[in-house]
Protein backbone atom coordinates (compact mmCIF):
# COMPACT_ATOMS: atom_id res chain seq x y z
CA UNK A 1 0.00 0.00 0.00
CA UNK A 2 1.22 3.48 -0.94
CA UNK A 3 0.44 6.08 1.72
CA UNK A 4 1.26 9.74 1.15
CA UNK A 5 1.37 12.37 3.88
CA UNK A 6 0.86 15.80 2.33
CA UNK A 7 3.83 18.10 2.76
CA UNK A 8 3.00 21.73 3.53
CA UNK A 9 3.83 24.45 6.04
CA UNK A 10 1.65 23.17 8.91
CA UNK A 11 2.20 19.45 8.60
CA UNK A 12 2.80 17.79 11.95
CA UNK A 13 4.41 14.93 10.10
CA UNK A 14 6.77 13.32 12.56
CA UNK A 15 4.33 11.78 15.01
CA UNK A 16 1.96 10.64 12.24
CA UNK A 17 4.86 9.00 10.43
CA UNK A 18 6.00 7.25 13.64
CA UNK A 19 2.44 6.00 14.26
CA UNK A 20 2.34 4.55 10.74
CA UNK A 21 5.77 2.98 11.31
CA UNK A 22 4.37 1.26 14.39
CA UNK A 23 1.62 -0.18 12.15
CA UNK A 24 4.26 -1.40 9.72
CA UNK A 25 3.13 1.07 7.04
CA UNK A 26 5.70 3.10 5.14
CA UNK A 27 4.50 6.56 4.19
CA UNK A 28 5.91 9.06 1.73
CA UNK A 29 5.97 12.75 2.64
CA UNK A 30 5.22 14.65 -0.56
CA UNK A 31 3.85 17.82 -2.13
CA UNK A 32 4.08 16.43 -5.67
CA UNK A 33 0.57 16.33 -7.24
CA UNK A 34 1.25 13.14 -9.23
CA UNK A 35 2.59 11.32 -6.17
CA UNK A 36 -0.39 12.44 -4.07
CA UNK A 37 -2.92 11.48 -6.78
CA UNK A 38 -1.28 8.08 -7.22
CA UNK A 39 -1.43 7.09 -3.54
CA UNK A 40 -3.80 4.45 -2.15
CA UNK A 41 -4.37 6.53 0.97
CA UNK A 42 -3.64 10.21 1.65
CA UNK A 43 -3.17 11.72 5.10
CA UNK A 44 -3.43 15.46 5.67
CA UNK A 45 -2.23 16.27 9.21
CA UNK A 46 -1.76 19.74 10.58
CA UNK A 47 -0.79 21.82 13.56
CA UNK A 48 -0.71 25.60 13.44
CA UNK A 49 -2.81 28.45 12.14
CA UNK A 50 -5.44 28.21 9.37
CA UNK A 51 -4.59 31.37 7.43
CA UNK A 52 -0.91 30.78 6.57
CA UNK A 53 -1.66 27.11 5.93
CA UNK A 54 -4.44 27.92 3.40
CA UNK A 55 -2.29 30.60 1.76
CA UNK A 56 0.52 28.09 1.32
CA UNK A 57 -1.77 25.37 -0.07
CA UNK A 58 -3.35 27.78 -2.57
CA UNK A 59 -0.02 29.15 -3.74
CA UNK A 60 1.22 25.59 -4.31
CA UNK A 61 -2.04 24.56 -6.03
CA UNK A 62 -2.42 21.81 -3.44
CA UNK A 63 -5.97 22.86 -2.49
CA UNK A 64 -7.20 21.84 -5.96
CA UNK A 65 -5.16 18.64 -5.85
CA UNK A 66 -6.70 17.67 -2.48
CA UNK A 67 -10.24 18.61 -3.56
CA UNK A 68 -9.92 16.39 -6.62
CA UNK A 69 -8.71 13.26 -4.81
CA UNK A 70 -10.78 10.11 -5.27
CA UNK A 71 -9.04 7.71 -2.87
CA UNK A 72 -9.66 7.77 0.91
CA UNK A 73 -8.20 10.93 2.47
CA UNK A 74 -7.82 11.55 6.23
CA UNK A 75 -7.50 15.07 7.67
CA UNK A 76 -6.21 15.38 11.23
CA UNK A 77 -6.73 18.38 13.57
CA UNK A 78 -5.99 21.52 11.49
CA UNK A 79 -6.35 19.19 8.48
CA UNK A 80 -10.01 18.64 9.45
CA UNK A 81 -10.57 22.39 9.83
CA UNK A 82 -9.02 23.16 6.43
CA UNK A 83 -11.48 20.71 4.79
CA UNK A 84 -14.36 22.91 6.05
CA UNK A 85 -15.87 25.95 4.32
CA UNK A 86 -14.56 28.76 6.47
CA UNK A 87 -12.60 29.27 9.70
CA UNK A 88 -12.95 32.08 12.21
CA UNK A 89 -9.21 31.71 12.75
CA UNK A 90 -7.87 34.63 10.74
CA UNK A 91 -11.25 34.83 8.89
CA UNK A 92 -10.00 32.20 6.44
CA UNK A 93 -11.81 30.65 3.49
CA UNK A 94 -10.92 26.95 3.57
CA UNK A 95 -11.23 24.15 0.99
CA UNK A 96 -14.97 23.63 1.23
CA UNK A 97 -14.74 19.86 0.89
CA UNK A 98 -16.93 19.45 3.97
CA UNK A 99 -19.98 21.69 4.53
CA UNK A 100 -19.09 22.55 8.17
CA UNK A 101 -17.60 25.80 9.39
CA UNK A 102 -14.92 26.37 12.03
CA UNK A 103 -15.41 28.58 15.10
CA UNK A 104 -13.42 29.63 18.13
CA UNK A 105 -14.09 28.14 21.56
CA UNK A 106 -14.97 30.74 24.18
CA UNK A 107 -13.83 29.63 27.67
CA UNK A 108 -16.70 29.52 30.15
CA UNK A 109 -17.56 28.20 33.59
CA UNK A 110 -14.09 26.91 34.42
CA UNK A 111 -13.78 25.02 31.13
CA UNK A 112 -10.43 26.00 29.66
CA UNK A 113 -9.31 26.75 26.12
CA UNK A 114 -7.44 25.09 24.42
CA UNK A 115 -9.60 21.98 24.78
CA UNK A 116 -6.60 19.91 25.83
CA UNK A 117 -6.46 16.32 26.90
CA UNK A 118 -8.44 13.09 26.63
CA UNK A 119 -12.13 13.18 25.86
CA UNK A 120 -14.83 10.74 24.79
CA UNK A 121 -17.22 10.97 21.85
CA UNK A 122 -20.92 11.20 22.69
CA UNK A 123 -22.04 9.74 19.37
CA UNK A 124 -20.12 8.21 16.53
CA UNK A 125 -20.60 5.84 13.63
CA UNK A 126 -18.97 4.48 10.52
CA UNK A 127 -15.74 3.01 9.30
CA UNK A 128 -13.29 4.96 11.45
CA UNK A 129 -14.74 3.70 14.73
CA UNK A 130 -15.20 0.01 13.95
CA UNK A 131 -13.95 -2.08 16.86
CA UNK A 132 -13.49 0.96 19.12
CA UNK A 133 -15.24 0.85 22.52
CA UNK A 134 -18.05 3.42 22.86
CA UNK A 135 -16.43 4.97 25.96
CA UNK A 136 -12.94 5.22 24.42
CA UNK A 137 -10.91 8.36 25.06
CA UNK A 138 -9.06 10.31 22.36
CA UNK A 139 -6.41 13.00 22.72
CA UNK A 140 -7.51 16.50 21.68
CA UNK A 141 -5.67 19.81 21.61
CA UNK A 142 -7.39 22.68 19.80
CA UNK A 143 -8.90 26.14 20.29
CA UNK A 144 -11.16 26.07 17.21
CA UNK A 145 -13.85 23.50 16.41
CA UNK A 146 -15.92 22.39 13.43
CA UNK A 147 -19.69 22.80 13.76
CA UNK A 148 -21.99 19.79 13.57
CA UNK A 149 -23.75 18.90 10.34
CA UNK A 150 -24.73 16.15 7.93
CA UNK A 151 -21.12 15.03 7.56
CA UNK A 152 -20.56 14.62 11.32
CA UNK A 153 -19.81 11.00 12.23
CA UNK A 154 -18.50 11.69 15.74
CA UNK A 155 -19.47 14.37 18.28
CA UNK A 156 -17.79 15.53 21.43
CA UNK A 157 -19.31 17.83 24.01
CA UNK A 158 -16.90 20.43 25.35
CA UNK A 159 -18.33 23.89 26.00
CA UNK A 160 -20.79 22.83 23.27
CA UNK A 161 -21.26 19.82 20.97
CA UNK A 162 -18.82 19.90 18.04
CA UNK A 163 -17.62 17.61 15.25
CA UNK A 164 -14.89 15.29 16.51
CA UNK A 165 -15.03 13.27 13.30
CA UNK A 166 -16.38 13.96 9.83
CA UNK A 167 -16.89 11.82 6.73
CA UNK A 168 -18.09 12.82 3.27
CA UNK A 169 -17.63 10.59 0.21
CA UNK A 170 -13.95 9.58 0.27
CA UNK A 171 -12.97 12.28 2.77
CA UNK A 172 -12.54 11.51 6.46
CA UNK A 173 -11.40 13.89 9.17
CA UNK A 174 -10.78 13.78 12.91
CA UNK A 175 -10.26 16.66 15.32
CA UNK A 176 -8.43 14.44 17.84
CA UNK A 177 -4.94 13.07 17.26
CA UNK A 178 -5.17 9.34 16.48
CA UNK A 179 -1.36 9.20 16.37
CA UNK A 180 -1.29 10.27 20.04
CA UNK A 181 -4.38 8.45 21.28
CA UNK A 182 -2.81 5.16 22.33
CA UNK A 183 -4.30 1.87 21.18
CA UNK A 184 -7.71 3.34 20.24
CA UNK A 185 -6.04 5.91 18.02
CA UNK A 186 -4.03 3.18 16.37
CA UNK A 187 -7.28 1.34 15.66
CA UNK A 188 -8.77 4.44 13.99
CA UNK A 189 -5.70 4.72 11.75
CA UNK A 190 -5.93 1.02 10.93
CA UNK A 191 -9.61 1.39 10.06
CA UNK A 192 -8.80 4.25 7.72
CA UNK A 193 -5.87 2.46 6.08
CA UNK A 194 -7.28 -1.04 5.75
CA UNK A 195 -11.06 -0.64 6.29
CA UNK B 1 -16.30 14.39 29.49
CA UNK B 2 -12.79 15.81 29.42
CA UNK B 3 -10.64 13.62 31.65
CA UNK B 4 -8.31 14.89 34.36
CA UNK B 5 -4.76 13.97 33.33
CA UNK B 6 -2.14 12.03 35.28
CA UNK B 7 1.39 12.96 34.20
CA UNK B 8 4.54 11.16 35.41
CA UNK B 9 7.71 13.26 35.13
CA UNK B 10 11.12 11.77 34.33
CA UNK B 11 14.28 13.64 35.31
CA UNK B 12 16.98 12.97 32.73
CA UNK B 13 20.68 13.49 33.21
CA UNK B 14 23.15 12.64 30.45
CA UNK B 15 20.46 10.64 28.68
CA UNK B 16 19.63 8.49 31.73
CA UNK B 17 16.82 8.69 34.26
CA UNK B 18 18.20 9.88 37.55
CA UNK B 19 17.34 8.63 41.00
CA UNK B 20 17.10 4.90 41.29
CA UNK B 21 13.70 4.11 39.94
CA UNK B 22 11.76 1.24 41.36
CA UNK B 23 9.09 0.24 38.94
CA UNK B 24 7.15 -3.00 39.09
CA UNK B 25 10.02 -4.77 40.84
CA UNK B 26 12.34 -3.65 38.07
CA UNK B 27 15.10 -1.21 38.78
CA UNK B 28 15.89 1.23 36.01
CA UNK B 29 19.23 2.84 36.32
CA UNK B 30 18.94 3.46 32.67
CA UNK B 31 16.96 4.06 29.59
CA UNK B 32 14.14 6.61 29.94
CA UNK B 33 12.55 5.33 26.73
CA UNK B 34 11.79 1.95 28.32
CA UNK B 35 10.28 3.64 31.36
CA UNK B 36 8.26 6.07 29.22
CA UNK B 37 6.73 3.18 27.29
CA UNK B 38 5.87 1.33 30.50
CA UNK B 39 4.11 4.39 31.92
CA UNK B 40 2.16 4.79 28.70
CA UNK B 41 1.04 1.17 28.86
CA UNK B 42 -0.03 1.62 32.48
CA UNK B 43 -2.35 4.46 31.50
CA UNK B 44 -0.32 7.66 31.95
CA UNK B 45 -2.11 10.39 30.00
CA UNK B 46 1.02 12.33 29.10
CA UNK B 47 4.66 12.37 30.12
CA UNK B 48 7.12 15.12 30.93
CA UNK B 49 10.81 14.57 30.24
CA UNK B 50 12.97 17.07 32.04
CA UNK B 51 16.61 17.56 31.06
CA UNK B 52 18.47 18.44 34.24
CA UNK B 53 21.88 18.74 32.59
CA UNK B 54 23.26 21.89 31.07
CA UNK B 55 26.20 21.02 28.83
CA UNK B 56 25.93 21.16 25.04
CA UNK B 57 26.95 17.50 24.70
CA UNK B 58 24.21 16.45 27.10
CA UNK B 59 21.72 18.52 25.07
CA UNK B 60 22.54 16.51 21.97
CA UNK B 61 22.12 13.28 23.90
CA UNK B 62 18.75 14.60 25.08
CA UNK B 63 17.60 15.42 21.52
CA UNK B 64 18.51 11.88 20.48
CA UNK B 65 16.55 10.54 23.43
CA UNK B 66 13.50 12.59 22.38
CA UNK B 67 13.70 11.10 18.90
CA UNK B 68 13.78 7.56 20.28
CA UNK B 69 10.93 8.33 22.69
CA UNK B 70 8.75 9.82 19.93
CA UNK B 71 9.16 6.69 17.83
CA UNK B 72 7.74 4.38 20.48
CA UNK B 73 5.35 6.58 22.47
CA UNK B 74 1.70 6.78 21.36
CA UNK B 75 0.67 9.40 23.94
CA UNK B 76 1.74 13.08 24.04
CA UNK B 77 4.88 14.18 25.82
CA UNK B 78 6.40 17.48 26.91
CA UNK B 79 10.11 18.21 27.18
CA UNK B 80 11.72 20.83 29.33
CA UNK B 81 14.96 21.98 30.89
CA UNK B 82 17.07 24.95 29.88
CA UNK B 83 15.05 25.78 26.76
CA UNK B 84 15.72 29.41 25.84
CA UNK B 85 15.35 29.95 22.08
CA UNK B 86 13.28 29.30 18.96
CA UNK B 87 16.11 27.11 17.65
CA UNK B 88 16.08 24.93 20.77
CA UNK B 89 12.31 24.47 20.56
CA UNK B 90 12.47 23.71 16.85
CA UNK B 91 15.05 20.96 17.38
CA UNK B 92 12.95 19.30 20.10
CA UNK B 93 9.67 19.52 18.17
CA UNK B 94 11.38 18.23 15.05
CA UNK B 95 12.65 15.29 17.07
CA UNK B 96 9.03 14.51 17.88
CA UNK B 97 8.18 16.22 21.18
CA UNK B 98 4.56 17.40 21.33
CA UNK B 99 5.12 20.35 23.67
CA UNK B 100 7.98 22.19 25.29
CA UNK B 101 8.10 23.63 28.76
CA UNK B 102 9.93 26.91 29.40
CA UNK B 103 10.68 28.41 32.78
CA UNK B 104 13.70 30.61 33.61
CA UNK B 105 14.15 31.90 30.06
CA UNK B 106 10.55 33.16 30.05
CA UNK B 107 11.02 34.95 33.38
CA UNK B 108 14.21 36.58 32.12
CA UNK B 109 12.65 37.59 28.80
CA UNK B 110 8.84 37.23 28.72
CA UNK B 111 8.69 38.11 24.98
CA UNK B 112 10.06 34.62 24.35
CA UNK B 113 6.57 33.25 25.08
CA UNK B 114 5.06 35.45 22.34
CA UNK B 115 7.79 34.47 19.89
CA UNK B 116 7.42 30.74 20.53
CA UNK B 117 3.60 30.84 20.42
CA UNK B 118 3.73 32.78 17.16
CA UNK B 119 6.22 30.37 15.61
CA UNK B 120 4.88 27.02 16.84
CA UNK B 121 1.32 27.67 18.09
CA UNK B 122 0.00 28.11 21.64
CA UNK B 123 -0.82 24.45 22.02
CA UNK B 124 2.79 23.36 22.32
CA UNK B 125 4.07 26.06 24.69
CA UNK B 126 3.89 25.17 28.38
CA UNK B 127 5.07 27.82 30.83
CA UNK B 128 6.41 26.22 34.00
CA UNK B 129 6.31 28.25 37.22
CA UNK B 130 8.29 27.28 40.32
CA UNK B 131 6.42 28.93 43.20
CA UNK B 132 7.37 29.60 46.79
CA UNK B 133 5.99 31.66 49.67
CA UNK B 134 7.94 34.70 50.82
CA UNK B 135 7.92 36.30 54.26
CA UNK B 136 5.10 38.60 53.13
CA UNK B 137 2.90 35.52 52.77
CA UNK B 138 2.68 35.88 48.98
CA UNK B 139 3.67 33.32 46.33
CA UNK B 140 6.51 34.35 43.99
CA UNK B 141 8.03 32.75 40.88
CA UNK B 142 11.59 31.42 41.18
CA UNK B 143 14.38 31.13 38.63
CA UNK B 144 17.02 28.50 37.88
CA UNK B 145 15.36 25.43 39.31
CA UNK B 146 14.07 27.31 42.33
CA UNK B 147 17.41 28.80 43.38
CA UNK B 148 16.74 32.47 42.67
CA UNK B 149 13.70 34.44 43.80
CA UNK B 150 12.07 37.02 41.52
CA UNK B 151 9.68 39.85 42.31
CA UNK B 152 6.97 38.35 40.12
CA UNK B 153 3.87 37.19 41.96
CA UNK B 154 2.77 33.75 40.74
CA UNK B 155 -0.82 34.67 39.83
CA UNK B 156 0.23 37.81 37.92
CA UNK B 157 2.92 35.85 36.09
CA UNK B 158 0.50 33.03 35.18
CA UNK B 159 -1.99 35.57 33.77
CA UNK B 160 0.77 37.33 31.81
CA UNK B 161 2.13 34.02 30.44
CA UNK B 162 -1.37 33.06 29.26
CA UNK B 163 -1.89 36.48 27.64
CA UNK B 164 1.47 36.18 25.88
CA UNK B 165 0.39 32.88 24.31
CA UNK B 166 1.14 30.00 26.67
CA UNK B 167 -1.15 27.03 25.98
CA UNK B 168 -0.82 25.63 29.47
CA UNK B 169 0.71 26.42 32.89
CA UNK B 170 2.75 23.88 34.88
CA UNK B 171 2.69 25.08 38.48
CA UNK B 172 5.13 23.57 40.97
CA UNK B 173 4.89 24.45 44.63
CA UNK B 174 8.47 24.37 45.92
CA UNK B 175 7.21 24.40 49.50
CA UNK B 176 5.42 21.11 48.86
CA UNK B 177 7.85 19.50 46.41
CA UNK B 178 9.26 16.26 47.79
CA UNK B 179 7.27 16.46 51.03
CA UNK B 180 4.51 14.02 50.00
CA UNK B 181 2.20 16.17 52.15
CA UNK B 182 -0.16 16.98 49.31
CA UNK B 183 -0.38 19.65 46.61
CA UNK B 184 -0.62 23.38 47.40
CA UNK B 185 -4.40 23.46 47.06
CA UNK B 186 -5.12 27.13 47.73
CA UNK B 187 -2.41 28.32 45.37
CA UNK B 188 -3.52 25.84 42.69
CA UNK B 189 -7.15 26.94 43.01
CA UNK B 190 -6.21 30.63 42.88
CA UNK B 191 -4.07 30.22 39.73
CA UNK B 192 -6.56 27.91 38.01
CA UNK B 193 -9.39 30.42 38.54
CA UNK B 194 -7.25 33.32 37.35
CA UNK B 195 -6.48 31.81 33.93
CA UNK B 196 -8.56 30.34 31.12
CA UNK B 197 -5.87 27.91 29.89
CA UNK B 198 -5.31 24.46 31.42
CA UNK B 199 -3.28 24.13 34.64
CA UNK B 200 -1.01 21.23 35.58
CA UNK B 201 -0.35 21.04 39.34
CA UNK B 202 2.94 19.65 40.62
CA UNK B 203 4.72 19.16 43.92
CA UNK B 204 3.66 17.28 47.03
CA UNK B 205 1.86 14.17 45.75
CA UNK B 206 2.06 11.45 48.37
CA UNK B 207 -1.26 9.61 48.39
CA UNK B 208 -4.14 8.97 46.02
CA UNK B 209 -6.28 11.33 48.11
CA UNK B 210 -3.83 14.13 47.27
CA UNK B 211 -4.61 13.68 43.58
CA UNK B 212 -8.36 13.76 44.25
CA UNK B 213 -7.89 16.91 46.35
CA UNK B 214 -5.91 18.77 43.70
CA UNK B 215 -8.58 18.08 41.08
CA UNK B 216 -11.62 18.80 43.27
CA UNK B 217 -10.37 21.46 45.69
CA UNK B 218 -7.43 22.74 43.65
CA UNK B 219 -9.32 22.92 40.34
CA UNK B 220 -6.31 21.51 38.46
CA UNK B 221 -6.77 20.10 34.96
CA UNK B 222 -3.83 17.72 35.31
CA UNK B 223 -1.52 16.51 38.08
CA UNK B 224 2.18 15.77 37.72
CA UNK B 225 4.32 13.65 40.02
CA UNK B 226 7.61 11.81 39.93
CA UNK B 227 8.80 9.78 42.90
CA UNK B 228 5.44 8.29 43.96
CA UNK B 229 5.25 6.71 40.53
CA UNK B 230 8.93 5.87 40.13
CA UNK B 231 9.09 4.04 43.45
CA UNK B 232 5.83 2.23 42.86
CA UNK B 233 4.16 3.84 45.88
CA UNK B 234 1.22 4.74 43.68
CA UNK B 235 0.39 2.67 40.62
CA UNK B 236 -1.35 4.51 37.80
CA UNK B 237 -4.13 1.93 37.18
CA UNK B 238 -4.99 1.90 40.90
CA UNK B 239 -4.91 5.72 41.00
CA UNK B 240 -7.24 5.97 38.01
CA UNK B 241 -9.59 3.46 39.63
CA UNK B 242 -9.56 5.44 42.88
CA UNK B 243 -10.26 8.75 41.14
CA UNK B 244 -13.04 7.22 39.08
CA UNK B 245 -14.64 5.83 42.26
CA UNK B 246 -14.53 9.36 43.67
CA UNK B 247 -16.46 10.72 40.69
CA UNK B 248 -13.45 12.33 39.00
CA UNK B 249 -13.40 11.75 35.24
CA UNK B 250 -10.23 9.93 34.20
CA UNK B 251 -9.27 7.88 31.18
CA UNK B 252 -9.24 4.21 32.08
CA UNK B 253 -6.60 2.29 30.20
CA UNK B 254 -7.92 0.72 27.01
Amino acid sequence: MEVVIIKYNAGNVQSVQYALDRLGVRAVWSDDPATIRGADRVIFPGVGAAKPAMAYLKAAGLDDVIRGLKQPVLGICLGLQLFCTHSEEGDTDCMGILPNSVRKFVPCGGQKVPHMGWNTLTTRSGLLFEGVASDAYFYFVHSYYATEGASTVGSTDYLLPFSAALAWDNFYAVQFHPEKSGAVGQRVLQNFLFG
Amino acid sequence: MLAKRIIPCLDIKNGQTVKGIQFEQLRFAGDPVVLAELYARQGADELVLLDITATVEARNTFADLILRTAKVLDIPFTVGGGIDSIAAVEALLRAGADKVSINSAALKRPELINELAQEFGNQCIVVAIDANVEVDGQWYAYLNGGRIATDRKVIDWAIEAAERGAGEILLTSMAQDGTKDGFALELTRAVSEAITIPLIASGGAGTMHHFADVFVQGGADAALAASVFHFGEIKIPALKHFLNAHGIPVRQNQ
